[in-house]
């Protein structure tokens, strides 16, 4: 029996921005598959690519960013054939269908995500028409509906309010409400509890856990925290520089991570338990600038088990140390296949 | 370690650098035409703690608890409305920051430094690095001329910068250098006392630890003393000997960190630490955490007796109707604001893996 199909696929993308200065490779050769009704989280520092990654599924690459090769394929419904959203017209009618219907964001700025002119009830019931084809007074019971799954308090009486009379965790869960609104398939959840606190971050993904047992679907999330990490994910992909370093189920990376950037980064993180006052682990130096990347691999100048001669001539390719997982490190490589490239390279 | 009681009158201890007490924050709101007061927003509603030197007092609680217009109240961007903030000065005296002139501010600005969360709002981006962080110099006669640039350099040594860069601007550093520029221009003109407000927050997760690491050593090296204002518990966990946690302007406990993450003394300190994400995935699903209802309270419109008993669940109607004060628990160190606070079980930080 074949395995159930992903809900979306990623292959080989590369994504430049080109600016004055010369081109940046924003993502170099990212592949990734987000299983079906699972949640895959995308870990990064800044200027990782794990947006970009997010705004290409969504065909929305802000300019003067623009894929250069590779395709992202989307699954309507498991038992048909994909469609390839980037070959498709971002401002296309089936692309406009996916985006916003099938495919839909919730971005870190709840605020800024949300019209500060326009009522809760206008904007929902703008999104709810335009995607289910419902009259509206059913599109505003379904508003009514979703707001009230989310856990917002009266709902039918807060339609007629705007955005800044709610709070920062209330407005976060309405742009949840409009994102699950035309039951997506897939949610692609940028950063979204960064500008939250504690508590209300913590409701938040008991809220997207919920949901997604509810009503199956898949989520990719993205974040730089890797405790948030830790309590949604099922399975993770570490990116580093627009490339995707380390990728597997979330127990696996956690306990056992392969490659040093990942490893370095669970060290780093300050324990709630324990020993402390102590050092903390870190990571030397810092990201280093897009414009001036490094050669071979992107992370050799802070790595720990930097090899000399080898890390920074050869760019690594992806390898699985084990059968679930995928690691782009030279140090779990076959060393017949480093020499020989070695000895290929002038 | 004894912690001194909040209410103990205002002698200060020999150790103790700074001693608050009472202070209050309100801000008027007036009325759009008449200019007549409606009501008062109490932001800061009394808080009262101390400072010992060499020590790291961390203030924690959510956004809109008061801990940044604390912060501010203290350093006196704002002057408090109530309240008497006792500082040790450096040549033995004792000052009343919220009453003190603004000649008598002067020196004690040099003395008493900040490091704000956000490095690019913070440094001026028309101005070179050399100037940032030696402007406190100039300012106060400290160092001119090449003297100046040696002390600069030095300072930017200590902070893990390039002195040779000092000659550039803002913009030509990364997130995490610019935070260290902040610290330097911090600690130029030799202080004793530095408040860090949300100063790690703006920084990615290998920079954070690097940070956190060079602030410990600065602490070590030069004996510094800092009030650590965060949000993020286990950071404050990780650098601080003592913390404060306020909710809707008043704080609710006041505990070392062992007695505070081992056994709280307040239900909401118990919900804020079991909110902390865990990075052990073997946790996750464990419903461990205790939810709470609502949104933080307006400070506008606080809540009747405990401000947070609309979103406890241990509430009774004594909560209801009276305030408790903050007064020692069983637990040493430990003082919290809740009339429960001996007879209930509060779970304390959980351990991953």
């Amino acid at each position: 029996m074949a395995a159930p199909p992903p809900v979306l696929s990623i292959e080989d993308l590369n994504v430049q921005f080109f600016t004055d200065d010369g081109g940046i490779k924003a993502l170099d050769g990212v592949s990734l598959t987000i299983p079906q009704g699972k949640t895959l989280c995308i870990v990064g520092e800044s200027g990782s690519g794990k947006s970009i990654t997010g705004r290409s599924i969504l065909n929305q690459i802000p300019r003067p960013g623009r894929r250069v090769s590779g395709r992202i394929r989307y699954w309507r419904k498991p038992d048909e054939a994909p469609v390839e959203i980037s070959a498709l017209d971002p401002k296309s009618r089936e692309m406009r269908a996916i985006r916003g219907g099938e495919i839909s964001l919730i971005s870190q700025e709840p605020m800024a995500a949300l019209s500060p002119v326009h009522t809760i009830g206008n904007q929902m019931r703008e999104a709810i028409q335009q995607h289910l084809k419902l009259d509206r007074k059913a599109a505003d019971a379904h508003a009514v509906e979703m707001l009230a799954k989310v856990g917002i308090p009266r709902p039918a009486d807060r339609l007629s309010n705007y955005a800044f009379e709610f709070s920062g965790g209330m407005r976060q869960r309405i742009c949840i409400a409009l994102a699950l609104a035309c039951s997506p398939r897939l949610l692609i959840a940028d950063e979204p509890t960064t500008a939250l606190d504690v508590t209300t971050q913590a409701n938040i993904i008991d809220l997207l856990l919920e949901l997604q047992a509810e009503l199956g679907i898949s989520i990719m999330f993205i974040t730089h925290d890797l405790g948030v990490v830790a309590e949604i994910a099922d399975e993770i992909a570490v990116m580093y520089l627009g490339r995707i370093v380390e990728q597997g189920s979330s127990v696996s990376v956690f306990q056992d991570p392969k490659h040093p950037y990942t490893r370095a980064l669970i060290r780093s993180i300050p324990s709630m338990t324990g020993e402390r006052g102590s050092r903390l682990d870190t990571i030397r130096g810092m990201v280093p600038s897009p414009f001036n990347r490094p050669s071979g691999c992107t992370f050799n100048p802070r790595c720990d088990d930097f090899m000399p001669g080898v890390c920074d001539r050869l760019e690594p390719w992806a390898d699985n140390p084990t059968p679930d997982r995928v690691v782009r490190c030279l140090r779990y490589s076959d060393s017949t296949k480093i020499e020989q490239l070695l000895g290929a390279q002038p | 370690m004894t912690v001194p009681s909040p209410l103990a009158p205002a002698t200060m201890g020999p150790n103790t650098l700074m001693q608050v007490q009472d202070l209050k924050m309100h801000f008027a709101v007036k009325a759009n035409f008449s200019r007549r007061i409606v009501r008062q927003v109490k932001a800061v509603d009394g808080i009262s703690f101390s400072i010992e030197k060499g020590e790291t007092l961390g203030l924690v609680g959510e956004s809109g608890c008061g801990k940044s217009t604390a912060t501010r109240a203290i350093l006196r961007v704002i002057k408090p409305t109530g309240g008497r903030v006792d500082y040790a000065t450096p040549e033995g005296g004792v000052v009343d920051l919220a009453t003190l002139s603004e000649t008598g501010l002067k020196p004690i600005y040099r003395d008493m430094r900040a490091v704000f969360q956000d490095p690019q709002a913070s440094l001026n981006p028309r101005m070179r690095v050399i100037d940032i962080i030696g402007e406190v110099l100039r300012v106060n006669g400290i160092a001119t001329g090449s003297e100046l640039e040696d002390r600069v350099a030095e300072l930017m040594r200590k902070v893990g910068l390039r002195p040779e860069n000092m000659w550039r601007y803002p913009h030509a550093f990364s997130g995490g250098e610019r935070q260290r520029v902040s610290i330097a221009r911090a600690l130029a003109p030799n202080p004793r006392f530095v408040i860090a407000d949300e100063a790690l927050s703006a920084l990615d997760v290998s920079v954070q630890a690097q940070t956190i690491n060079l602030l410990q050593d600065l602490q070590a090296e030069m004996g510094l003393t800092y009030l650590f204002v965060s949000h993020d518990l286990s950071v404050v966990r990780h650098i601080c000997t003592r913390v404060a946690v306020m909710y809707v302007g008043r704080v609710v406990e006041l505990a070392t960190v062992d007695a505070l993450y081992n056994k709280p003394g307040h239900p909401y300190t118990e919900a804020l630490l079991s909110a902390v994400p865990v990075a052990d995935p073997t946790l996750k699903g464990k419903s461990r955490r205790i939810r709470l209802p609502g949104d933080v309270a307006d400070p506008a419109n606080v809540p009747s007796g405990c401000a947070f008993h609309p979103r406890c669940r241990f509430a009774t109607d004594l909560c209801k109707s009276t305030r408790p004060e903050l007064k020692p628990t069983q637990v040493d160190g430990q003082l919290a604001a809740c009339h429960y606070a001996d007879t209930l079980d509060l779970r304390g930080a959980i351990a991953a893996h």
